[in-house]
């Protein structure tokens, strides 16, 4: 092998790197809050719902499932436009990457609802809780806490799947490497550099979402 | 040139469909090997065996597909090998299946309870039949489900090999958004070929699933 390696040219370019690292911190955190609301939302249409909701919510959460990201980012990113809305390319990723994760969070949140033993509802209700407290109380936290590891391998998905908005020219770290490797030709170097920030964001993440648990969870 | 989108454009999207399909099919075939492997290492009492595993699976799964795709792509010229893109885009899926493959078999193994083996053992079976009539079938039930889910996980995730140009379904609709100028229609009925090839898979899984819980 002759190939001599120059990490160099990608430091150099350290000031672009950083910026797509933001840009791609500020995606994952608006996503995960956007997605996580929607998923509870969906998640409660089709365990309380209407019939008709319930197919609703049934039919968002299967097309997006049986869908890849990139395809899903496409039909946002020329579609929004098409019914007159015209969006910076930021929100048009953050709506595509939210409403991606608003139906694996929804199919999670929804096991977990139903993973709630009805008699604990009723001893709710015996108790004379209200509505409000019940669900709570009785529904909500438990289920939360009974789905909390899928929910965090979900999100960390989410995390390195946010490179895939760089196909819409979203400039987040990803696409900053496309760039600085259209600039230096350093093509094995920029994605070694990459996958590295990547794998210690994941690990990061990882043990976040493990501290969020103990003080969520585990304060008593 | 710019021209207007026909009834000839689906036809195209469906034949480039099968490209999708071969993908995925050589991803598993590249990746099961893999899997087996890390499942293989992850049950061992060695605990530099179960290390090795257990790295595998972390270093794969926290960095992007998309990341994956690029270092084989570019990275095969640096060692003086040219590959084309369907075969760098193999490699990377086979990396990547393998590792949600062998995260699966090794849950399923782990999951079949010490006394299985025990018991099998005390009745004079070989290590082999210990696997071949005991533990393989109690695995293998527990194991299918969520694998036929990676499938259906492993088809949509291809897309992501548009992007270093293998012309499979989603690259044959960027090419085909380009020339009519039609993105919205063509992502559509792009979106809705991977729904046909997804949706029965994971109807499938879960029907594994409920059939699993019926026996228990």
């Amino acid at each position: 092998m002759t190939y001599t390696f120059h990490f160099r040219d990608v430091f150099a370019a350290q000031d672009a790197l950083l910026d797509g690292l933001l840009l791609t911190l500020q995606l994952t955190a608006t996503t995960i809050v956007l997605g996580f609301v929607i998923g509870l939302g969906v998640a409660c249409l089709s365990v309380y719902g209407a019939p008709w909701a319930r197919r609703v919510a049934r039919s968002y959460v299967e097309l997006i499932r049986n869908t890849p990201l990139l395809v899903q980012l496409f039909i946002v990113f020329f579609g929004l436009p098409s019914i007159g809305i015209k969006l910076d390319v930021i929100p048009v990723a953050t709506i595509g990457l939210a409403l991606n994760l608003g139906a694996y969070a929804a199919e999670i949140l929804r096991a977990g609802i139903e993973s709630i033993p009805r008699s604990q509802v009723e001893a709710g209700v015996a108790l004379g809780l209200t509505r409000a407290q019940i669900f709570r109380h009785i529904v909500l936290v438990p289920a939360l806490k009974n789905v909390y590891p899928s929910l965090t391998s979900q999100f960390i998905l989410l995390m390195l799947a946010t490179s895939v908005a760089s196909q819409i020219a979203t400039p987040e770290l990803f696409y900053a490497g496309s760039i600085i490797q259209s600039r230096t030709y350093r093509d094995f170097e920029v994605y070694i550099v990459i996958a590295v920030v990547y794998l210690a964001l994941a690990l990061l993440l990882r043990i976040l979402l493990g501290l969020a648990y103990r003080l969520l969870f585990l304060r008593s | 040139m710019i021209r207007d989108l026909s009834w000839i454009d689906p036809l195209y999207l469906l034949f480039a469909l099968r490209w999708t399909v071969l993908l995925t099919l050589l991803a598993l075939l590249g990746g099961a090997p893999v899997g087996l492997l890390v499942a293989a290492l992850g049950r061992m009492t060695k605990r530099p065996a179960r290390l090795a595993s257990r790295g595998y699976i972390g270093l794969v799964q926290g960095i992007p597909l998309l990341a994956w795709l690029f270092l084989f792509f570019f990275g095969f010229p640096i060692f003086g090998i040219d590959v084309p893109a369907w075969l760098a885009a193999t490699c990377a899926f086979s990396v990547y299946s393998g590792a949600f493959l062998g995260e699966i078999w090794l849950g399923a193994l782990l999951s079949i309870p010490r006394t299985q083996w025990e018991a099998s053992a005390s009745i004079g079976m070989s290590y082999i039949e210990q696997l071949r009539y005991v533990i393989i079938p109690q695995a293998l039930r527990i194991a299918m489900p969520p694998s036929v889910g990676f499938i259906m996980q492993l088809i949509k995730n291809t897309s992501l090999a548009a992007v270093i140009g293998f012309v499979e379904v989603t690259r044959e609709g960027q090419m085909t958004a380009a020339a009519t100028l039609a993105p919205l229609t063509v992502y559509l009925m792009v979106g809705a070929f991977y729904f046909a090839l997804c949706y029965p898979l994971t109807t499938y899984s879960r029907h594994l699933e409920r059939r699993l819980h019926v026996a228990r």
